[in-house]
């Protein structure tokens, strides 16, 4: 029986693939983000996360040539435009979860299942504090009035986030008046669009220009590394739609081979001990309305939200970017 | 190496030896598939007409786009030319202070990626930068200093980008072509600058034409400093259609245009070269002119003047930066993000380096039309936009894996999930078809240097193929397969859209980590690994330039 011991070695050899579950990710959230996420999620249950990270085009194209035989489980990306086509476009599988549905409310995931918010990313404006009353801001829409002539900065409109923007406001409003509005916008520029909201965030605080359209955590990142810039933060549309909110979010993909596994992480994910880490670590606002936010988000105020859902912003993307184009919003 | 076998010296019949066992240009055409696979799914997409949004962007988006792109290739076509062939002129032929610094220093800027000087560039000279900053604390205002973001800003930055392309291929030229034809224009009574005109400069054409060719191909697929400086181009307007309006067939059937507009451009190159061949040994070693004490200082100053704004001032500001972000981001990854770098670089350079001297070997040996051509389309790669070559590479690997992967299930052999993907083999085809054009340029231009009758007299001492490869071939060609290893080696350092595209799982690297942090616009993180990748480009780069010093 002198081979007895090398059995047992072959029999616990072949066992190990089955007991080491693990999740693959595909993720448009860069490394820095989720790795501390996933570095926790192993931590408390063992289970093995491999991600790569990427541009959400390049990603769904490879979940598209991979077809059945994907090791990806879980798409995760930013803006739900980006979740409403790798959904249109037949990557992702609708999951039924009591524990997703309650812990994201319905305006910021699919209604099918098919994806969901994991944190809420507010696009709002900042005015420079030496030049600016808050008392002279109103809305999105004012923005385009004749008194920020030469004042007003904006990023580029390639960027999905004013892409979603600009397509919650269609939703609203139709394209017509979007359309005066947003050439309203391009007539009031201080500068040539931005090809980021930091960028665009000093440019306020030196005094480039007056205003501005940015997500939240760029101020965080902005204010957290020069505190003494004069730039500050204005809730618009309080009166009427509310603050253009989009979310990063994640969905199952069709072909998971670790379906019940990429559920579990969605549904940690979404919980209150994760949401923390999750939304904090990159200064954004959780989506599950039991956790707080993270106490430099909170000295922000509260605001009221657009509860419009999310996915009208992936719905009308493309007539938002043609809307754009014959604007002449670059 | 000078082996002076008279011209006038009857040729030889050549042997049997000579003649190709296998038909040579079908090797020609396999190398070639390997670019011309990509770009057919690419180009499939032309099959499936999108009428809805090129209504859209022929109306609204690509007039604009279009005169930007040729606003954009005249100038960085001009001034690749215009720096590349004067600073390499300079240090080729005269003597000045620090000529023998500037000879390798001003190559350096081929370390440093487009898209991290873009990023470098707008962080000093826009109205929040530093610059701005003190002319507004100095005298109340900046409106003077001209936008960085415009298209001049553009230009400039594309062009301090990608001189070095001409200049080491220019340099390479007047090195080696030949003091003594400059010598004998001076013995006929030309001045040095009527020799550069009418000697130096026509002789140079192929390196000439092959660096602008490769600046002209980078610009026109770039798209990472383009987006930085939010100056539409052609490119632009293929990642809007794909990224903005999801339409992934409108995107590729853009990228096919422009990949026919290069085609067009190539082949009229070619047809400008014809059939005129180039020799010259790298002998006659004549001293280099002395200039005059004021002219000598002022020729020193343009070269510090560039050398500075392409490369010592950005340096600077990334170090600092770099500086500012070590202690949180600098940890022992950093070895793995080098290590793998260093790894595919070394190996795309190998790998590329070979099938270029393949395909220059057959195209010399062959000068028939189909052989050409298979060259010319095998360089194609670089001209499209890095994420879109990534798709056409990824599209027809994925169907051989899923066929591969479900006929192991048929055969009853297994469940593998993946065989190809993920590996390194994948990573590496697809950095050749996009860097051939690279490794090509100077192979070709240093094999036209070999004279037939170099080859004839060694067949005709009874040398066999192999010998006259090894003893003939290889020594002349030493100093362009250098040239063209080194350049795909930093080129594939700063590669990011492949690279994100085809990586296996955890295999981040250096340009991995400048996409993540810039993605997100935090130009300070950025830093630190575009630091390091200029550093790791840094040796290559000094050796690049020592090894065209050699030789004079």
């Amino acid at each position: 029986m002198k081979f007895r011991p090398l059995l047992i070695v072959a029999a616990l050899a072949a066992c190990v693939p089955a007991l080491a579950e693990e999740v693959t990710v595909y993720s448009a959230r860069i490394e820095q983000l989720i790795k501390p996420l996933f570095d926790a999620y192993t931590k408390e249950t063992g289970v093995q996360v491999k991600f790569v990270t990427g541009q959400e085009g390049p990603l769904m194209e490879r979940l598209k040539a991979e077809g059945q035989n994907t090791p990806a489980d879980l798409l995760l990306t930013v803006d739900a435009g980006n979740l409403w086509q790798a959904e249109q476009q037949g990557l992702l599988k609708p999951v039924k979860s009591a524990v997703l549905n309650t812990n994201v409310p319905a305006h910021l995931r699919d209604a099918a299942g098919s994806w969901y918010g994991l944190s809420i990313r507010a696009r709002t404006i900042f005015y420079n504090t030496g030049k600016v009353k808050p008392a002279d801001l109103s809305s999105y829409e004012d923005l385009a009035s004749a008194k920020w002539k030469g004042r007003l900065c904006l990023r580029t409109a390639k960027k999905v986030y004013n892409q979603s923007l600009v397509g919650t406001m269609i939703a609203r409003m139709g394209e017509p008046k979007t359309e005066s509005i947003v050439r309203g916008w391009v007539a009031n520029l201080a500068a040539d669009p931005f090809s980021d909201d930091e960028a665009l965030l000093k440019a306020i605080g030196a005094g480039q220009c007056d205003v501005g359209i940015a997500n939240t955590y760029y101020y965080g990142r902005v204010m957290q590394r020069d505190p003494k810039q004069p730039i500050g933060i204005f809730w618009p549309n309080q009166k009427s739609s509310g603050v253009h909110v989009n979310i990063s979010g994640a969905g199952v993909t069709r072909y998971a081979k670790h379906e019940a596994a990429a559920i579990r992480l969605l549904e940690w994910l979404s919980s209150d001990k994760a949401q923390n880490l999750y939304a904090d670590v990159n200064m954004e606002y959780p989506v599950n309305p039991k956790v707080k936010p993270d106490e430099r988000v909170a000295a922000w105020g509260d605001f009221k939200h657009d509860f419009i859902n999310v996915a009208k912003a992936g719905e009308l993307q493309s007539t938002a970017v043609k809307l754009m184009d014959r604007a002449g919003y670059r | 190496m000078d082996t002076a076998i008279p011209p006038s010296a009857p040729l030889p019949p050549l042997s049997d030896r000579w003649r190709p066992k296998l038909d040579e240009s079908l090797l020609a055409w396999l190398i070639a598939a390997i670019t011309l696979l990509p770009l057919a799914v690419v180009a499939a997409s032309l099959l499936q007409p999108q009428r809805e949004i090129w209504a859209h962007l022929g109306e609204f988006v690509l007039p604009r786009l279009l005169s930007n792109t040729a606003w954009l290739v005249a100038g960085v076509g001009g001034g690749t030319l215009l720096l590349g062939v004067s600073l390499a002129w300079l240090t080729a032929v005269y003597d000045f202070p620090g000529r023998r610094h500037f000879a390798w220093a001003l190559a350096l800027p081929l370390a440093m990626p487009a898209y991290v000087l873009a990023f470098v560039q707008i962080g000093l000279y826009d109205y929040t930068g530093p610059l701005q900053g003190w002319l507004r604390a100095s005298f109340g205002d900046s409106h003077g200093f001209p936008p960085i973001r415009s298209r001049g800003g553009v230009i400039l930055t594309l062009t301090l980008a990608l001189y070095p392309y001409v200049y080491l291929l220019a340099r390479n030229a007047f090195q080696t072509q030949g003091k003594r034809a400059l010598e004998a224009a001076a013995a006929l009574g030309l001045s040095r600058r009527q020799g550069f005109w009418r000697v130096a400069l026509p002789m140079a054409r192929p390196w000439l034409v092959g660096g602008v060719t490769l600046a002209l191909m980078e610009c026109l697929a770039d798209f990472g400093t383009v987006a930085t400086f939010n100056y539409d181009t052609f490119t632009t307007a293929i990642y809007k259609a794909w990224f903005a309006l999801f339409n992934l067939p409108a995107a590729s059937q853009l990228a096919s245009l422009l990949v026919l507009l290069v085609l067009v451009l190539v082949l009229l190159e070619q047809k400008v070269r014809g059939d005129r061949r180039y020799t010259g040994g790298r002998s006659g070693a004549a001293r280099p002119d002395r200039l005059s004490p004021w002219r000598g200082w002022l020729a020193a100053g343009y070269c510090l003047a560039v050398l500075a704004l392409a490369f010592l001032i950005p340096l600077a500001q990334l170090l600092i930066w770099a500086k500012s972000v070590a202690a949180e981001q600098l940890d022992l990854r950093y070895f793995g993000f080098v290590g793998r770098s260093l790894l595919l670089s070394g190996g795309a350079a190998l790998l590329v380096v070979g099938l270029a001297l393949i395909l220059a070997y057959v195209v010399r040996r062959r000068r028939d039309w189909p052989s050409r051509l298979a060259a010319r389309l095998a360089t194609l790669g670089y001209a499209v936009p890095g994420t879109v070559l990534a798709v056409g590479v990824f599209v027809p690997i994925s169907w051989l894996e899923n066929a591969l992967i479900d006929s192991i299930k048929i055969l009853g052999l297994g469940q593998p999930t993946q065989i190809l993907q993920g590996t390194l083999l994948v990573m590496l085809l697809a950095y050749a078809a996009r860097f051939l054009a690279v490794a090509f340029e100077p192979t070709q231009a240093a094999m036209q240097r070999i004279t037939a009758s170099q080859e004839e007299a060694a067949a005709s001492m009874g040398l066999g193929r192999r010998a006259l490869m090894r003893r003939i071939h290889l020594p002349m060609l030493r100093g362009g397969l250098l040239t063209a290893a080194l350049m795909v080696f930093v080129d594939v350092m700063k590669e990011m859209p492949i690279t994100l595209m085809t990586r296996p799982f955890g295999w981040d690297t250096l340009s991995v980590r400048v996409f993540e942090m810039t993605s997100e616009g935090q130009w300070e993180m950025a830093a630190l690994p575009s630091v390091a990748i200029v550093l790791a480009g840094l040796l290559p780069v000094i050796l690049l330039a020592r090894d065209t010093e050699k030789d004079a």
